[in-house]
């Protein structure tokens, strides 16, 4: 096990590593130049700001140079902002990022699983096609289009809710309700197939020949052995809350990463794209070692495994 | 003895997207307390949809008891709601599976498998629970038992795992154990282990044990009573020395000569022709017809009632009817029902002579 | 059981004749790949009526434009923003298409009449007054052939390294399967919007973006299958026969595989949908005139509150069209899927 994890580590620092010297390599590729969106510049001025922050040096160089600074936690200043380092920025914005992310997560999940267990046990009624519907929905709808559709009818034409901005619980209503549509329906689909294929299991037909009641061998035995797969689907989770949140964040004008990262898109600020896009790809892998992780734990026949003699 | 449990003329249908097939077609038996029954037959003959149906483990939303009687103690288990049967199974009647490495809960320690049963229908605590887990995994033979009831399923081999499902089975001392081809997915070392273990407790436990098997061997071992099912229909019932020994049934009949035996000599060995009968649209006559060598016109029209060979032996077969003709059994049967004559003194002949004074008697209708 | 009893007749005894041949017979039909699942397919209503809907959609991409009087890009400063209006159905006044509008204290006004507008609008006009009934079936020209050319694309590039890489097996098979991973470990959105900075929004940038990371689940199942038909004797026929390796891939294993790469292909058409609407979101999609579905729903976000319409339209359309392509692709996917065989 031990072996197993220094090798992930090690692979993930390679991957790191290079999503960052790509993303610095495509950044050099973008046409046009920081500054272009401030008061027109001389040709000297530009020339001096260039200088200082190292835009002037040879490829290489710079290259290096930011390498350095990154193993050193260092993510350079950014550009629109006068000189505020861009860790600073970045910290600043986590904050709302992660409250939203965390709520649609669980929100999401739980949300999800219950669908996709009812949906098993009560296959083929009424019930199974509605949660099943939901579930396709949420799939297929991009969430900023459910934004879009909150906003307008509950916010806007009912007036239940506010329509805008982060400031106290109710609003972080609608952002994590269009945020979790994505992981609603991922957790119920797929709670949803592992539950049937478990209760296909001739354990549940023992269980059953066992006397035991229908709660009993939905919730104890069916349910454990369903859910423990749910966490390989962690991974393609957070990744949709991810995306889903650059743009949730647009639309309800909450202040965290992903409007942070789309603004300093199209402001080419590059040293504040750099450090956002290498904050998703260091989230990312590590939710995606941890998943790893958590698996071969929660599985006794992985956990237990190997050394024990029988 | 004792009638323990009494199926009467059941009936069973699955409704599948191509039709009704009707999977049982009119069944009855009895289980006596203290026997082995064994059911014997093909795949697809009905032999798990029975003893499912007993236990009321069929699907509900596709199977249907068209109809027919269970009776167990008084009362009809067809029309038990399943909260009475949820109090019934694991503790009256029991039942064990064929397939060891899918029977048990992979993520749940073996103990508490044990354990669930007790809990459920003895009110026992989880500490008095426990200790009669460890004694039933010594029962049954396994090894080291308070370690044992530590661990989970993959940590036993096959035929562990088998004596594991034997345990859970016994545990409240049913009155009947439902055996569905238990050694099937076995070694036949372990096999023989197993059915040596079955046989022990249930002197110990004086329960009353439905075998279901396709392989005859097995059936020698542990029968004292056969059933031979064919498609949805018992065709054959008697003791296991008459089936053995004086099988009457052209299906018996084919059974019993494709195994080979110690006198097997160089006769070709003898397989039945043909697949078994679609029950979406079950023949006419007699199911068996077109894979029967000995078939007669009145097979394909009526199906046979049971004619009487002894008071524990019937078959549902025309051959039996005072107006059939005469047939010589395959070679295999012949010789073994030399050996039977030897037994009990009877010409296989005088069976029929019995028969022709009491014209065709119905049962199962 | 019935209980008519049939009189039996001592020549009933008589041995019958049965034809050994019958006892072998299959009494299903049998039915070709194709057929079966076709069967399965149209048991799935949910497939069935997507397919219906979508194929409307399509054809209305194509006609839409043409059926209307005006184009997509012809703008009327005088005619912005006014609400959908249509002949005939004017009058209907649940229907949103009778040319009101509510102000913000909630009262109806009729747009047209007030602004002494005489034309219809079907769908409505946007804030630079273009007709909305062009835009959006033009728009969706646009989203659905981005979409196609990006599945077909990443079919293309997916079907033959993961083909290839399967069969080569050994050390190039592995070293293929590292890049895969280092692709994929690299979130796709990043590398999505870092492409389409550097090559400036368009439709080949959108579609060389989404392609550059869209190809590996394909490859991956690809990849998959060809490793378990490689051990698989009919491969071994082949080659005793003397296929060459080329052959061998594209006769015979490939289409084999043609379920599996019709499900994947089919579930990557909304995966690049959505990219491209989400890309427009952010700023980074086509640029005007041009209309995408994602171009007008962001368009019309900005006008939300005031005119809804101009957001609603696109909205549902997208949601529409995600939803129908799901459901075909899921219905696809349980009828070509041989364990689900019944």
């Amino acid at each position: 096990m031990a072996k197993y994890l220094l090798k992930r580590v090690i692979y993930m620092i390679f991957t790191l590593f290079l999503v960052a010297s790509i993303t610095f390599f495509l950044m050099k590729l973008i046409p046009g130049s920081p500054f272009n969106s401030f008061e027109k510049l001389s040709d000297v001025q530009r020339n001096i700001l260039f200088n200082k922050y190292g835009l002037n040096d040879p490829l290489p160089v710079q290259y290096l140079n930011y390498m350095k600074n990154l193993v050193m936690g260092d993510l350079g200043v950014s550009f629109q902002f006068n000189n505020t380092p861009v860790t600073e920025l970045i910290g600043n914005r986590i904050g709302p990022s992660a409250i939203l992310g965390l709520q649609a997560m669980i929100f999401g999940s739980i949300f999800g699983i219950f669908l996709g267990t009812i949906a098993a046990l009560k296959q083929n009624t009424w019930i199974d096609y509605t949660s099943t519907f939901i579930a396709v929905v949420g799939k297929s709808v991009p969430s900023f289009i459910f934004a879009g559709l909150l906003q307008y009818y509950i916010a806007v034409k009912l007036g239940w809710l506010p329509v805008m901005f982060w400031r106290g619980p109710e609003y972080t209503i609608l952002p994590t309700i269009a945020l979790s549509m994505f992981p609603i329906s991922i957790a119920a689909r797929f709670m949803r197939t592992e539950m049937i294929d478990v209760l296909g299991s001739d354990y549940i037909t023992l269980a059953k020949a066992k006397g035991a009641s229908r709660f009993q061998i939905s919730v104890k035995h069916a349910l454990r052995n369903a859910l423990i797969p749910v966490v390989t689907v962690l991974g393609p989770l957070a990744v949709s809350l991810m995306t889903g949140s650059l743009v949730i964040e647009q639309i309800f004008g909450i202040p965290g990463l992903g409007e942070q990262f789309v603004k300093s898109i199209n402001m080419n600020d590059y040293p504040v794209i750099m450090g956002t896009t290498i904050l998703f790809a260091v989230l990312f892998v590590v939710i995606i070692l941890i998943v790893d992780i958590l698996y071969g734990v929660i599985d006794p026949r992985i956990r237990i495994s190997g050394g024990k003699t029988k | 003895m004792e009638k323990i449990l009494q199926v009467k003329d059941l009936n069973i249908s699955f409704h599948t997207f191509s039709g009704e097939v009707k999977a049982i077609r009119g069944i009855s038996f009895d289980l006596l307390k203290g026997e082995t029954l064994a059911i014997v037959g093909e795949s697809g003959s009905g032999k798990s949809v029975t003893t499912k149906s007993i236990m009321r483990l069929l699907p509900e939303h596709n199977s249907e008891i068209k109809s027919g009687e269970i009776l167990f103690e008084g009362k009809d288990l067809t029309k038990l709601t399943d909260k009475q049967m949820q109090k019934i199974r694991g503790k009256d009647i029991s039942m064990i599976f064929q397939d060891p490495m899918t029977s048990l809960n992979p993520t749940m320690k073996i103990g508490n498998q044990i354990m669930e049963p007790l809990i459920k229908h003895q009110n026992m605590s989880k500490h008095t629970a426990k200790e009669r887990a460890v004694e039933l995994l010594k029962l049954v033979g396994i090894p080291k038992p308070e370690i044992r009831v530590n661990q989970y399923p993959h940590q036993f081999s096959g035929g562990m795992r088998q004596r594991v499902v034997i345990a859970i089975a016994l545990a409240c001392n049913p009155k009947v154990l439902i055996a569905d081809e238990p050694t099937t997915a076995l070694d036949v070392t372990i096999q023989a282990q197993i059915l040596e273990l079955m046989k022990d407790l249930q002197k110990k436990i004086d329960t009353s044990i439905i075998f279901i098997t396709h392989d005859l061997g097995v059936v020698a071992n542990v029968a004292d009573r056969v059933a031979v099912m064919y498609g949805g229909k018992i065709v054959e019932v008697g003791t296991a020395d008459e089936i053995f020994y004086n099988p009457q049934h052209p299906y018996t009949w084919g059974l019993i000569s494709s195994m080979p035996d110690m006198e097997t000599d160089d006769e070709e060995l003898y397989s039945i022709p043909g697949t078994p009968p679609d029950l979406l649209d079950p023949p006419k006559g007699d199911a068996f017809a077109p894979r029967n060598p000995y078939v007669l016109k009145i097979d394909l029209e009526q199906e046979p009632p049971f004619f009487k060979v002894s008071d524990t032996h019937y078959a549902a077969t025309w051959l039996l009817h005072p107006d059939a003709p005469k047939v010589e059994p395959p070679e295999a049967v012949k010789r073994r029902q030399s050996q039977y004559v030897g037994l009990a003194g009877v010409a296989s002949g005088a069976a029929k002579l019995e028969k022709s004074q009491t014209p065709g008697m119905k049962e199962g209708k | 059981m019935n209980d008519k009893e049939i009189i039996i007749k001592k020549d009933m005894f008589a041995p019958a004749h049965i034809d050994p041949s019958k006892s072998e017979k299959i009494s299903k039909p049998s039915l070709n790949f194709w057929q079966d699942s076709w069967l399965r397919v149209r048991k799935n209503k949910g497939a069935v009526i997507s397919l219906i809907i979508l194929g409307i959609l399509i054809i209305m991409a194509f006609v839409g434009p043409m059926i209307s009087p005006y184009t997509y890009d012809n703008q009327n400063t005088k005619h912005n923003n006014l609400p959908p209006r249509i002949q005939g159905l004017e009058n209907v006044h649940w229907l949103p298409f009778d040319g009101t509008l509510k102000r913000r204290d909630g009262t109806e006004y009729n747009a047209y009449e007030v602004r002494k507008v005489d034309a219809y609008y079907w769908f409505g006009t946007d804030n630079l007054g273009r007709d909305l009934f062009t835009r959006t079936w033009k728009g969706t020209q646009v989203s659905l052939f981005i979409a196609f050319m990006a599945a077909l694309v990443d079919m293309l590039i997916g079907v033959s390294y993961g083909a290839v890489s399967g069969y080569l097996g050994g050390r190039t098979d592995s070293v293929m399967q590292r890049i895969i991973e280092v692709i994929v470990g690299i979130p796709n959105l990043i590398i999505v919007v870092l492409m389409i900075l550097i090559l400036k929004p368009g439709i080949i940038p959108i579609i060389i973006a989404l392609t550059i990371t869209g190809w590996t689940s394909m490859a991956r199942v690809v990849r998959a299958q060809v490793l378990k038909y490689k051990g698989q004797e009919f491969v071994l026929a082949a080659k005793t026969l003397g296929a060459s390796d080329s052959s061998i891939i594209f006769k015979h294993m490939i289409p084999n595989m043609f379920g599996i790469i019709i499900i994947n292909t089919m579930f990557s058409i909304p995966s690049a949908i959505f990219f491209e609407a989400f890309l427009s979101f952010i700023g980074l999609g086509l640029q005007e005139p041009n209309a995408s579905l994602g171009t007008l729903v962001n368009d019309g976000f900005k006008s939300m509150i005031a005119f809804p319409y101009q957001m609603i339209i696109p909205s549902i359309m997208i949601a529409l069209i995600m939803i129908c392509f799901n459901l075909v692709a899921d219905g696809l996917r349980d009828a070509l899927d041989p364990k689900m065989r019944d």
